[in-house]
């Protein structure tokens, strides 16, 4: 790899534009690094956005916050790779918090709603789905 | 807020006297948020990423932080007031390159930009003087907080926040401080720190961020990785190196000023008699002799009061700026002339760099420097 830097006029003249629009993986990461993401997902397009792999090699950029999911597997070997850890643990927005308390609990109450129907114990049964009823409509709030 | 008004002053934060203002110029800290399952805008056509610009931007305008804010349409601004928001650090250079469908809001004291639908759907920014970047950070997450509530941002319980380029996936935080290091770069030290710093995962950059060179003695430390740690460690660990770097570069001016005393003052009175006497200077020249000159402040080689004169010229003298101050275009050429009748017209009422009283400075150890034994 090797490090050139251009000034405004030469830039032009060597129809460079915009020195991010190389394959931002392979500059990154050394070459190679664009084609870990095409192993994961090789003709695969984004449902959300229709994004693909090679879209991805030619802009070093993602179409939208779904491609995440859509091309995980190539992603994961690229994030292990650039970052110093694999999983966040810093802020998050607080929708997400409240939605993953309520989801821990609706887990929570399906499963001892399970247990009281197999115990044939039909008034906690009862009460845990009103419970349950009461939560699916905060959720969808 | 027109942009007039935006040029008349200077932000905030070149006045403001931060800690370590000598050495840290500034401390900025930006985080890269997006909508849930909307096309990033290097992705979106030109309808969504309007759209998404229609629904972001009134949110972003009501902030109460954001009341009587600067806020302008990319491709409402000629290409000389974008670069003149570059030359001030509010907006980057892809968003300056950006039109129709991108958006800045700012402050009225510019210490709060937010670009809309620059690679990422927001990118908010607070920038501070000195060493705070603490500071900077609480302001930019207390606007974080504001906004989440009104808008869906895209965020995995795994990954945090999602953003277009995968090297800003996690906090989607960059927490940089721009560093004044004459005394690092003339004992060449420089090269070890750029290295030194570069092993421990930070990155540092010239003075318009990624791929530009070094002008005038300055350098942008910021953190590389965004994915594993939190905020605030990302930022102590950052904190923690950029004051190494300043007692370093303390250390290397004391060393100057006891073994090559000469060479610096020869330094400072080329400097001081190019800017005073020339007549054509370009922006890389200028902002180098201007440097030596903010050393000769820190050194006391010019009185203190010198000092915000010197700071604004750094601003005041880079091509953008003095286009529109002139109120029109020029060539290169001409460019170099004006430039340099500035910086003699702002020299006029400095006084000669007095040697004497730089001695006695360095013997006083003012820095955290060995006594002078002389």
């Amino acid at each position: 790899m090797q490090k050139v830097n251009l000034c405004d006029a030469c830039s032009k003249e060597k129809g460079v534009q915009d020195p991010t629009g190389f394959a931002l993986a392979d500059l990154l990461l050394g070459i190679g690094a664009a084609e870990e993401i095409e192993k994961g997902a090789s003709t695969q397009k984004c449902p959300v956005c229709g994004f693909s792999q090679a879209d991805f090699k030619k802009t070093g950029r993602l179409g939208c916050s779904a491609c995440y999911i859509t091309f995980a597997e190539g992603l994961n070997t690229l994030l292990k790779a650039m970052h110093k850890g694999t999983e966040h643990v810093g802020k998050f927005p607080q929708h997400a918090h409240r939605a993953m308390e309520l989801n821990n609990r609706m887990r929570a109450l399906t499963e001892n709603l399970q247990k009281a129907v197999a115990a044939e114990n039909y008034e906690t049964a009862a009460s845990l789905r009103d419970q349950i009823k009461q939560l699916e409509s905060d959720l969808a709030s | 807020m027109k942009f007039s008004n935006v040029m008349a002053t200077a932000g905030e934060w070149l006045r403001g006297e931060g800690p370590h203002h000598q050495i840290v110029v500034s401390s900025r800290v930006r985080l890269a948020r997006n909508l849930r399952n909307r096309p990033f805008p290097g992705w979106a056509k030109k309808a969504e990423r309007t759209s998404i610009l229609d629904l972001v931007r009134p949110r972003v305008e009501e902030l109460t932080e954001m009341q009587d804010s600067f806020s302008e349409g990319l491709q409402e601004l000629s290409a000389l007031e974008r670069q003149v928001l570059v030359e001030r650090h509010l907006i980057s250079r892809e968003h300056a390159a950006k039109g129709v469908g991108s958006a800045v809001v700012m402050n009225r004291r510019q210490t709060l930009s937010i670009m809309i639908n620059e690679e990422d759907h927001l990118r908010m920014q607070s920038i501070r003087s000195g060493l705070q970047l603490k500071q900077a950070f609480k302001l930019v997450d207390k606007i974080d907080s504001a906004l989440e509530s009104k808008l869906e941002f895209a965020y995995d319980p795994r990954l945090g926040y999602l953003t277009a380029c995968p090297t800003n996936v996690g906090t989607g935080m960059r927490a940089s401080a721009m560093l004044h290091l004459p005394g690092l770069v003339l004992s060449e030290l420089i090269n070890q720190v750029i290295q030194a710093v570069s092993k421990i995962g930070l990155a540092v950059r010239g003075l318009y961020g990624e791929g530009t060179e070094a002008m005038g003695n300055l350098f942008q430390i910021s953190n590389q990785t965004t994915l594993g740690e939190k905020e605030d460690e990302i930022i102590n660990r950052l904190s923690k190196v950029i004051e190494t770097i300043i007692e370093k570069e303390h250390d290397a001016r004391q060393v100057l000023l006891q073994k090559k005393s000469n060479t610096l003052w020869d330094q400072i009175g080329r400097a001081y008699g190019v800017l005073t006497y020339a007549h054509a200077m370009a922006s890389k020249e200028a902002l180098n002799l201007l440097s030596i000159i903010k050393l000769g402040v820190d050194l006391g080689a010019f009185p203190e009061d010198r000092r915000l004169p010197i700071d604004e010229l750094f601003i005041d003298i880079q091509p953008a700026h003095l286009q529109k101050s002139s109120q029109q275009k020029l060539n290169a050429e001409e460019r170099d002339h004006l430039r340099a009748q500035i910086i003699r017209e702002r020299l006029k009422l400095f006084p000669k760099p007095d040697i004497s009283k730089m001695a006695r400075e360095s013997g006083n150890g003012s820095t955290a420097g060995p006594p002078n034994d002389e």
